[in-house]
C-alpha cells in the first residue's frame, strides 16, 4: 500500500511540476497575476508530493518490503538501519528520487527567500526549476520507477553493495546532489532574467547566496567522497582523476568561476553575459555529471547498475537544457550592455583571469574525460586519459591561479596603481618565496616541487592577512573594528586561506608520501619512513553481516608507541563480496595506513599494504575551510538587508 | 584607433594568446598521456609495442594463478578466448580478483611476451566484466 501511494505522489509531483513550469512564466509573459502568483504555492505543493514520495520508499527499506524490485536489490534483513535509509539512494532509482527531491527542496527555498524579488521574476525562476523537474520525474516515471514491485516477493534482499556500507557514503550523495542541484538556482535565475529580458545587476544579486550556497554543499560532497575513497576503497588515493569524480569536479570549477563573475557583475555590472553563460555551464555540467555517471557509458567504481537506454533518455534531455538555454542565450545575449567601463590594471582584470584560468582548467578535464567516451562511441579505438595527462594540465595551471589569488583579492575595482601593489605585496612576495624555498630542508628529502607548493600556500595565507590589514588601516585593532568589516570579506579570506591550506595537503602528501606492499610474518618488522609497523597476526572476528579477518599491526617510532591498528578483510555473506576495511592513524602532519591483502602460505603470513601519508588531513581541513568561508560570504548581512529593506517598500505600497 | 578601442584590442590579444598557449600545452599533455587498450589476441598478433605502457584486459584463466613464494610477485594468465597472454604482477591485488573473473590490467610487456603489470583492476560487482572484454568475447563468437 504504502509503495503505490510513493508511486502516486511522483505522478501528483510530475502534475504540479507540468502546472508549475507552464502557468507561472505564462502569466508573467501576459499578465495574469492569478497564474503569476500560482508560482509558490505550486511548487510548495510538489515538494509536498515529493517528500510523501521519497519517505513511502524510505519506509519500505525500513520495513524490508521486498515485494519494492529496487528494496529487495538493495536490502537485506541483516543490514543495519542506517544503511537501510541511505540505501534509498544507493542505487539508480532511488538516487534519482533523491536528485528530484533535491530539486523541489531548492525550489521550496527559493520560495521561502525571495521577499525581494520581483513577483514576475520570481514566477519565471520557479517556471524554470519547474521544467528541469519534469524532465527528472518523466525519466524517473517512465524509465526508472522505484516503486515498481515484484509479483512474488523474495523472502530475503540482495543486501547493499558493501562498499556502501559506510557513513562517509551515506551522506556524500545527499551532499553532493545538494550542489550539482543547488546551480539549477542560478540556472533559473539567468534563464528567467533572459526571459524577462532584463539582464541586469539585480540578478547577480539574487544569484549570489544561492550560487555560494549551492558551492559549499559541492565542496563538501566532493571532499566526503574524495576521503571516502580514501578510506574505504583501501587504494589510500584521495583522488584518482576518474570520469566520475571529474563529472563531480567540473561543474565545481565551474561554480568557483561563476562566483568570482557574479561578484564583478554585481558590484560593477560588468560580465553580464559572460556571468550568464557560466550560470547555463555551472548546471549543465551538473546535469552532464549526472549523465556520465548514470547513463553506463563509463566504467567506474562508481556505475554500479547502468543502462544504456536511460542514458539515451538523458542525453536527449541534456540536449534540450542546454541547447535550449544556448538558443536563448543568443537569442538574448548581442542585447546585453555593459554600463561602465574599467582600467586594464585591475580587480575586474584580475578577476577575468582568475575566469579565464578556471574555465581553461576545466575544458582540459572536460576534453580528458570525454575523449575516450567519444572515440569508444565512433567506434575508432579504445584509450584512456590516466592521471599524467589531467596532473601535468591541472598543476601548472593552479601556479598562476595562486599567484593571482594573493594580488587579485588586494586589487581595487576599476583602476589600481601597480605602484601601490607592489608596496603592498613585494616584501611578502620575498617572504614566501624565501620560506617557501628554506622549509623543505626540514623534509627527509629537497624537492623543488615542494617548495613552489609551500611558496604558493606561504603567499596567499600573507596576501590574505595583508588584505585584513589594510581594510583596518587607520583604524585601531579593537573589536568595533574588526566587526565593521562585512562578512563576506572574511568569507573570501578564510575561503583563499582554505585554499592555501589546500595546496599545502596536496603537495606535501604527493611529493613525501611512502608507500610499500610487503609480506609479513607474524612478529616481522618493517620500517618506512621512520615509523616501525610490526605485524602480530591476524585472527577471524564476526561481525553484523560480515566475517572478517583483522589483522593486528603495531606501529611505534624511536620505540614509542604510536598506534595499534586492526585493518580487515570482510567477506559479506550476501553478495559474498570480499572488501578491504584499511586501519588508519590519523594526525595532523601525517597519517599511517595499513591495509589488509591477503593470507600468504602457511606460516601466517599476510600481504599488507603500509602508507605514511604527510599532511593527508590538510586536503581536507582545506576544504573544509573554503566551505565554512563560502558560508559566512553566503550569510553576509548585505542579502538579508535586501530583504528588510523591500519589506519596508511593500509595506509602503499597500499603505 | 581610439584609446577604448585600442585597450580592448590589447584584451583580446592577450586573451587569445593566453587560451592558445594553455590549448596547446593541454593537447601536448594530452598526446603524450594517451593510454591505448590491446586484447590479448591483439598482443598476440604482435600489434601492441614493447616496453610502453598500454592496458589489457581479459578474463583470468582457471587454474593459472600462481604466487611466488617469500615475495608479493603472482603470475596469471589472461583471455580473450581466442589467445592468452601472461601477467605478472607485484603487490596487493583487488579484492575482486579472482580466477574466471574479467580484469584490466595497466603495464607494459616484456621482451619473453609477458606483461608485467603496475595495476590490475577488478570492478566492485561479481557480474562485472570490462566493456572491452566484452567486446572482443563478442567478436571472437562470430
Amino acid at each position: 500500500m504504502i509503495p503505490e501511494l510513493g508511486h502516486f505522489a511522483l505522478i501528483m509531483a510530475l502534475v504540479m511540476a507540468l502546472i508549475q513550469s507552464s502557468l507561472p512564466v505564462i502569466g508573467a509573459a501576459k499578465g495574469v497575476s492569478s497564474w503569476v502568483a500560482m508560482a509558490k504555492p505550486i511548487a510548495r505543493l510538489q515538494l509536498f508530493f515529493m517528500l510523501i514520495s521519497f519517505f513511502a520508499l524510505v519506509y519500505a527499506f525500513v520495513v524490508h518490503d521486498f515485494s519494492v524490485v529496487y528494496v529487495a536489490s538493495n536490502s537485506n534483513t541483516a543490514l543495519p538501519l542506517l544503511f537501510r535509509i541511505s540505501a534509498v539512494w544507493g542505487a539508480h532509482e532511488g538516487s534519482l528520487l533523491l536528485w528530484a527531491l533535491t530539486l523541489s527542496i531548492w525550489t521550496g527555498a527559493v520560495t521561502v527567500f525571495s521577499k525581494s524579488i520581483p513577483k514576475d521574476m520570481l514566477a519565471r525562476v520557479i517556471s524554470v526549476m519547474g521544467m528541469v523537474s519534469v524532465g527528472f520525474l518523466l525519466f524517473m516515471l517512465l524509465t526508472s520507477n522505484p516503486f515498481d514491485r515484484l509479483v512474488v516477493a523474495p523472502v530475503e534482499g540482495r543486501d547493499l553493495n558493501p562498499l556502501l556500507q559506510d557513513f562517509g557514503l551515506a551522506i556524500h550523495p545527499p551532499m553532493l546532489y545538494m550542489g550539482y542541484v543547488g546551480f539549477s538556482v542560478a540556472f533559473a535565475f539567468a534563464i528567467a532574467a533572459m526571459i524577462g529580458g532584463k539582464l541586469d545587476a539585480a540578478w547577480a544579486r539574487w544569484s549570489r547566496p544561492w550560487t555560494s550556497v549551492a558551492w559549499i554543499f559541492l565542496t563538501l560532497g566532493i571532499s566526503l567522497g574524495s576521503w571516502w575513497a580514501y578510506y574505504e576503497l583501501g587504494w589510500g588515493g584521495w583522488w584518482f582523476w576518474d570520469p566520475v569524480e571529474n563529472a563531480s569536479f567540473l561543474p565545481w570549477l565551474v561554480g568557483t568561476a561563476l562566483m568570482h563573475s557574479l561578484a564583478v557583475t554585481e558590484k560593477r555590472g560588468i560580465f553580464k553575459a559572460w556571468t550568464v553563460l557560466l550560470a547555463i555551464s555551472a548546471f549543465s555540467l551538473s546535469l552532464l555529471g549526472t549523465f556520465l555517471v548514470r547513463s553506463g557509458v563509463l566504467t567506474s567504481v562508481h556505475a554500479f547498475a547502468t543502462d544504456p537506454e536511460r542514458g539515451v533518455f538523458i542525453l536527449i534531455f541534456l540536449v534540450i537544457v542546454i541547447g535550449g538555454s544556448l538558443m536563448l542565450y543568443a537569442w538574448r545575449a548581442p542585447s546585453i550592455r555593459s554600463t561602465t567601463s574599467f582600467q586594464l590594471f585591475s580587480r575586474e582584470t584580475a578577476l577575468l583571469f582568475n575566469n579565464v584560468i578556471l574555465v581553461v582548467v576545466a575544458a582540459s578535464v572536460l576534453l580528458g574525460t570525454l575523449y575516450p567516451l567519444l572515440l569508444d562511441a565512433l567506434g575508432v579505438g579504445k584509450i584512456s586519459v590516466g592521471p599524467p595527462y589531467f596532473n601535468s594540465v591541472f598543476v601548472p595551471l593552479t601556479i598562476p591561479l595562486a599567484m593571482l589569488l594573493g594580488v587579485g583579492a588586494l586589487m581595487r575595482w576599476k583602476q589600481d596603481k601597480p605602484a601601490r601593489l607592489i608596496k603592498a605585496l613585494g616584501p611578502l612576495l620575498v617572504i614566501s618565496i624565501v620560506a617557501g624555498l628554506l622549509l623543505p630542508l626540514f623534509a627527509s628529502h629537497y624537492e623543488f616541487g615542494a617548495a613552489i607548493g609551500l611558496i604558493l600556500a606561504i603567499w596567499i595565507t600573507l596576501t590574505t592577512l595583508q588584505g585584513l590589514r589594510l581594510r583596518l588601516a587607520n583604524k585601531d585593532y579593537s573589536s568595533q573594528s574588526f566587526a565593521s568589516i562585512p562578512r563576506s570579506f572574511y568569507g573570501m579570506s578564510i575561503a583563499h586561506i582554505g585554499v592555501a591550506v589546500f595546496i599545502v595537503g596536496i603537495t606535501l602528501t604527493s611529493i613525501y608520501s611512502e608507500e610499500k606492499d610487503v609480506r609479513m610474518v607474524p612478529g616481522e618488522k618493517f620500517v618506512l619512513n621512520g615509523y616501525s609497523f610490526e605485524f602480530k597476526g591476524a585472527e577471524s572476528k564476526q561481525g553484523p553481516n560480515y566475517t572478517a579477518q583483522k589483522g593486528h599491526i603495531v606501529a611505534s617510532k624511536d620505540n614509542q608507541l604510536i598506534a595499534t591498528l586492526y585493518p580487515e578483510k570482510r567477506i559479506y555473506h550476501v553478495r559474498q563480496m570480499p572488501m578491504t576495511e584499511a586501519a588508519i592513524d590519523a594526525g595532523i602532519t601525517r597519517d599511517l595506513f595499513v591495509a589488509l591483502g591477503e593470507p600468504r602460505g602457511e606460516d601466517g603470513a599476510w600481504s599488507l599494504r603500509l602508507y605514511v601519508k604527510p599532511f593527508i588531513r590538510w586536503i581536507w581541513l582545506g576544504t573544509l575551510i573554503m566551505a565554512f568561508g563560502g558560508l559566512l560570504a553566503a550569510t553576509d548581512r548585505r542579502y538579508r538587508m535586501a530583504k528588510k529593506n523591500n519589506q519596508l517598500s511593500e509595506h509602503e505600497v499597500t499603505a | 584607433m581610439k584609446p577604448a578601442r585600442k585597450k580592448r584590442l590589447f584584451f583580446i590579444i592577450f586573451l587569445v594568446t593566453g587560451i592558445t598557449v594553455a590549448a596547446g600545452f593541454a593537447l601536448y599533455a594530452f598526446n603524450q598521456n594517451l593510454m591505448f587498450y590491446f586484447s590479448p589476441a591483439e598482443v598476440k598478433q604482435g600489434k601492441a609495442p614493447v616496453n610502453k605502457v598500454f592496458r589489457m584486459g581479459g578474463m583470468v584463466v582457471e587454474g593459472t594463478f600462481k604466487k611466488e613464494k617469500d615475495t608479493l610477485k603472482v603470475f596469471f594468465d589472461l583471455t580473450d578466448y581466442e589467445n592468452t597472454v601472461t601477467v605478472e604482477y607485484t603487490g596487493l591485488l583487488p579484492d575482486l580478483f579472482r580466477e574466471g573473473q574479467g580484469i584490466i590490467s595497466r603495464g607494459k610487456l616484456n621482451a619473453e611476451g609477458v606483461f608485467v603489470a603496475e595495476e590490475v583492476l577488478a570492478k566492485h560487482d561479481e557480474n562485472y566484466m570490462p566493456p572491452e572484454v566484452a567486446e572482443s568475447l563478442k567478436k571472437n563468437k562470430k
